[in-house]
Order: C-alpha cells, then sequence, then structure tokens
C-alpha cells in the first residue's frame, strides 16, 4: 500500500525550476531512499511531502502530493499534516529546553497537560529513540548538553512522541561522526517496523545498508526508481549507472 | 613571491614595524577609551559622594537652605521610567514580532517600517519634545504631566526597541522555527514558548538600553512634563527627573551648595547608569545560562 503518492510534481523557486515532473511512490513501512548529486532536488522533494517548502517565499507547485489518497496541497490541516508526517533534519536541532521539554514540545503544543500523559510519552518516545538509557537520569538538564549523536536521537524521539505515520529524514546523519551513523541506521531498522520513512542521503553505501527502495535524481529530475537492490546492481539508465559506481556526484 | 619582497623592501617600515605600530595605536585607543570613562566617573563621584546622605536621597527640594534632597525626582524618575516602558515595550516589541516572524521578508510594508524607525531615532531628542509639548500637552489637553512626558519618550525609544527586539529575534535560528512547525506546532505557539523565549536576553537588554535613555533624556522632557519638584500625585501631574533637576541646577550654581547638590544628584545619577548596566549583564547571563 502507497502512504504517499508524488504525481506529476513541478517545483518552481522564482525562476529556478527545481523538480521537473516528479512521480514517485511511497510505500508504507517501507524504507525510501533519495539519492543523487547536490542540488538535484532530493532535499526539496521531501520538503514538500510535509509542506515545509511553505516557510519558504517564492515557492510554486503544481501537480499533486496525495497522502493516504487526500492532496495534501488542496483543503488540509498543515499542521495536522505534520503531526502525521514527521521531520528529522540535517544538522541536530534540539530546542534551548531541557530534554524532557523538548520531547513534550509537540504535544504541549496541541495542549496535553497532563503531566502522567507526558511523562510516559518521554519515556516512550525515547526507548523508541534508543537514547533512554542514556538520559534517563537528566531528563531535566539542558538538550545542548547531549553529544550530536545523541542530539540528533533526541531529535528524532521528538519526532515520533506525535506517533506520526511517516518519518522524513534529510541527510540525518551528515552531520555525524561513523559511530553516531552507525547507531541512527541501526535505530532506523527498528523504526521501519513501525514507521514509513522517507530519507534523503549523499551516502550510496548508507542508502544501500538500510533502504528497501531508491530513487535516484539528477538535476530536477527523478531518473530512476526501484527495489534498492535493483537500482544499485542492475540500474536502468546510464545517469544512474555513472553515480551508483561513483564516476560522478 | 618575488614581487611579495620587494614591495616589503621599498615600504618605509619593516613588515614586523608596522604590527608593531598597529598594535600599540589599538592598545592606545582602546587606554584612552578607558582612561576618559574612569575620570569622568571619578571627577563626579568624587566630587558628588560625599554630599549624597541618606537626607539628601529622602528630602524634599527646598531652593534655600542645606537641608536639601531630591526625593521628589527620584519618584518622577521612576513614574517616567515606567510609564514610557508601559507604552513602549509591548508595542516596540509586537511591532518587531511581526517585522520578522509574520510579514513577508523584504516587502514593501517592512521597507516601510524599516526606513521609519531609522529616521526616527535619528531625530534629535528635543524635535519629539517640541511635538510632544504640542501634541500631548496642548492638542490633547494632558498639560505638563509624567503622562505627556511618557508619552513622548515612549515616542523616542520606540524606535530603539523595534530595532534591537528585531536583531534578537532574527538572531534564533533558523533550524528552531522549522523544528517547531515540523512538529504540528502553530504559528503562535512556536513564537512564544521557543522564538520569544530563546530571544529574552535581547530584549531584556533591549529595554534595559531604553531604560538609560529615559532616564538620560533631559530636554524633551521639560518641555512635555514641567518641572515641579514635588512628588507627581498621579501621571497628570508634573514632575521634574534627576537628569532635568540637574540641568536645572547647573543653570544656577552661584553658592557652593549648588554645587555640591548638582554633583551629588549627578553620582546618583551615575550609579543609576551603572547599577542598569550590570543588570542588563547578570539577567542576560542568568537566561542565557536556563536555557
Amino acid at each position: 500500500m502507497n502512504k504517499l503518492q508524488v504525481s506529476n510534481l513541478d517545483l518552481f523557486y522564482g525562476e529556478n525550476h527545481a523538480l521537473k515532473d516528479i512521480s514517485i511512490d511511497i510505500p508504507q513501512r517501507q524504507v525510501t531512499a533519495l539519492i543523487g548529486p547536490s542540488g538535484c532536488g532530493k532535499s526539496t522533494l521531501l520538503r514538500t511531502l510535509n509542506r515545509m517548502n511553505d516557510l519558504v517565499a517564492g515557492v510554486k507547485i503544481t501537480g499533486t502530493v496525495a497522502f493516504e489518497g487526500e492532496d495534501i496541497y488542496a483543503d488540509v490541516d498543515v499542521k495536522q499534516l505534520r503531526m502525521r508526517v514527521g521531520m528529522v533534519f540535517q544538522k541536530p536541532n534540539p530546542f534551548p529546553m531541557s530534554i524532557y521539554e523538548n520531547i513534550a514540545f509537540g504535544l504541549k503544543a496541541q495542549g496535553v497537560k497532563d503531566k502522567k500523559v507526558l511523562d510516559q510519552v518521554v519515556e516512550d518516545s525515547l526507548r523508541g529513540a534508543a537514547l533512554w538509557e542514556e538520559v534517563k537520569d537528566r531528563l531535566n538538564t539542558p538538550a545542548f548538553g547531549l553529544s550530536g549523536g545523541q542530539q540528533q536521537r533526541l531529535c528524532i524521539a521528538r519526532a515520533i512522541a506525535m506517533e506520526p505515520e511517516v518519518i522524513l529524514m534529510d541527510e540525518p546523519t551528515s552531520a555525524l561522526d561513523p559511530i553516531a551513523t552507525h547507531k541512527i541506521e541501526e535505530l532506523m531498522d527498528e523504526l521501519r517496523k513501525k514507521f514509513t520513512i522517507v530519507i534523503v542521503t549523499h551516502s550510496m553505501n548508507q542508502a544501500k545498508r538500510i533502504s528497501d527502495r531508491t530513487a535516484f535524481f539528477w538535476m530536477g529530475e527523478l531518473v530512476e526508481q526501484g527495489e534498492t537492490q535493483q537500482v544499485f546492481n542492475n540500474p536502468q539508465d546510464s545517469r544512474t549507472q555513472g553515480y551508483v559506481s561513483g564516476e560522478f556526484g | 613571491m618575488s614581487k611579495f619582497t620587494q614591495s616589503d623592501s621599498k615600504s618605509l617600515l619593516s613588515r614586523e614595524n608596522q604590527d608593531k605600530l598597529l598594535n600599540g595605536a589599538i592598545w592606545a585607543a582602546a587606554g584612552i577609551t578607558i582612561l576618559f570613562l574612569l575620570w569622568v566617573v571619578w571627577h563626579i563621584l568624587s566630587n558628588g559622594l560625599s554630599h549624597v546622605s541618606w537626607e539628601f536621597i529622602t528630602g524634599a527640594y527646598t531652593r534655600i537652605g542645606e537641608a536639601s534632597g531630591i526625593w521628589a525626582m527620584i519618584v518622577s524618575t521612576v513614574y517616567m521610567v515606567m510609564l514610557s516602558l508601559a507604552f513602549a515595550a509591548p508595542i516596540g516589541i509586537m511591532t518587531a514580532i511581526y517585522l520578522t516572524e509574520y510579514a513577508a521578508p523584504g516587502s514593501k510594508l517592512v521597507q516601510v517600517i524599516r526606513f521609519c524607525t531609522e529616521s526616527l531615532a535619528g531625530i534629535p531628542s528635543i524635535v519629539y519634545g517640541l511635538f510632544g509639548m504640542t501634541f500631548f500637552v496642548s492638542t490633547l489637553g494632558l498639560g505638563f504631566s509624567i503622562l505627556s512626558g511618557a508619552l513622548t519618550l515612549a515616542m523616542l525609544i520606540l524606535p530603539v526597541i523595534i530595532r534591537t527586539t528585531e536583531e534578537a529575534l532574527m538572531a534564533v535560528p533558523m533550524s528552531y522555527r522549522e523544528g517547531g512547525y515540523a512538529l504540528g506546532s502553530s504559528k503562535i505557539y512556536t513564537i512564544w514558548r521557543l522564538i520569544l523565549p530563546s530571544a529574552l536576553p535581547g530584549i531584556v537588554t533591549s529595554v534595559i538600553l531604553s531604560t538609560g535613555r529615559v532616564i538620560g533624556e533631559s530636554a524633551p522632557v521639560f518641555l512635555t512634563a514641567g518641572m515641579v519638584t514635588q512628588i507627581p500625585d498621579s501621571v497628570m501631574d508634573s514632575g521634574r527627573t534627576l537628569t532635568v533637576h540637574l540641568y536645572k541646577l547647573t543653570q544656577e550654581l552661584f553658592t557652593q551648595h549648588e554645587w555640591d547638590q548638582a554633583y551629588a544628584t549627578a553620582t546618583i545619577l551615575i550609579v543609576l547608569v551603572l547599577a542598569l548596566n550590570l543588570a542588563t549583564k547578570v539577567i542576560a547571563n542568568r537566561l542565557n545560562k536556563s536555557s
């Protein structure tokens, strides 16, 4: 079953035609990796899926993005959408507050005040992000005290606290060292059981390791998509062939 | 390579000596700045501190006689600060929030408001005084009063508050906003619970700096609030702030006693301003640490 369905999507930043006639299906509870060289449009596509591009002035979008069959650019409550389609950013962006308050932020924004509920969600989310054991004794200390890898797992915990159905990840390990990266990749293997994941990555090895499906972007075009094994081992397009074999990009 | 060595040998000073000269100049400039500050503070304190007493601070002002005090001026100053901030701070902070968080960046309206605030900030304060005297005192019929003075000063500090609050808000990383919105939080919640707390040290600094400005102004104050040396009963009463008092005292320095009073008043002002600056530092540090 397809969680998200992008059809004939074109996106313009002013005059710049950043995405050209993109159509892609994102299946449920799988990891879909978006790969391609810098500036190919993969992050831009990711940000259309939860309408984060709304924050950028001068963006024009045509085509449809359907979330469970409903066009998210039609009459949809963006806040509801973003609760169901969470996001983790390239650079860990904990808020300047305690670990606990970071996780509780999204729920409190929805008016949840019950301490018991919040306590439970904070614990569950931190467990879900494999961070609980490391921080359970210092939940009320500033999140900035955590290491980069821990901060990124905190951001994942903050996202799953909203019980989203989809998690978008924009190069979530590009600011992390190999050990922290490994931990996040392990975590993603757990997350795929519950969530639909779309990840933008620069690392082809990462895409190979963690994704079920891969889509290759080139200069705003979706060149090729399919099972990860097939895209890497038996690419149909010569540009995909060149990129995954490391000839360019 | 040869090009560099050539130009080196041609110049009057060797590279090393150029460095030394520049270093010396920088140190001298810094030294002169500190020296002047210390000199002024020392001059005022050494002449004034010995004439500051409990009776001077809490006593009533008398034109003649030795036992004259400045309590009424202190009260008027406090009223003036609180009232002008009560007008200017909410409006200024909300304008800044609108400019940074709501208005489309670079829109015509933003440009117009920016141009206005920058121009307002450059107008000599006496011009505000003239305006206040005509508009608040006469046209609105508020008379020479704390209220007229506070409204005039509010206009004067409004651009400062807007500008500095804007800077504090713009210094909040974009990633906080993205993070907040990506969780499905509303704009107002994200601003209120995430952006504003992050910008709070800067906003507090801006408000305290404005307090200093209010305390420091004299001309627009006596043109609108008058110079009555009584404790004002209400904001509709005239009152004399410390700075206006000092100005008035220096207009009629005939006896040693009057000199002493002027220096003692100046001492109180300097101590107030130093205390304010110290408070800014402490509060900003606290707020930074707590986050």
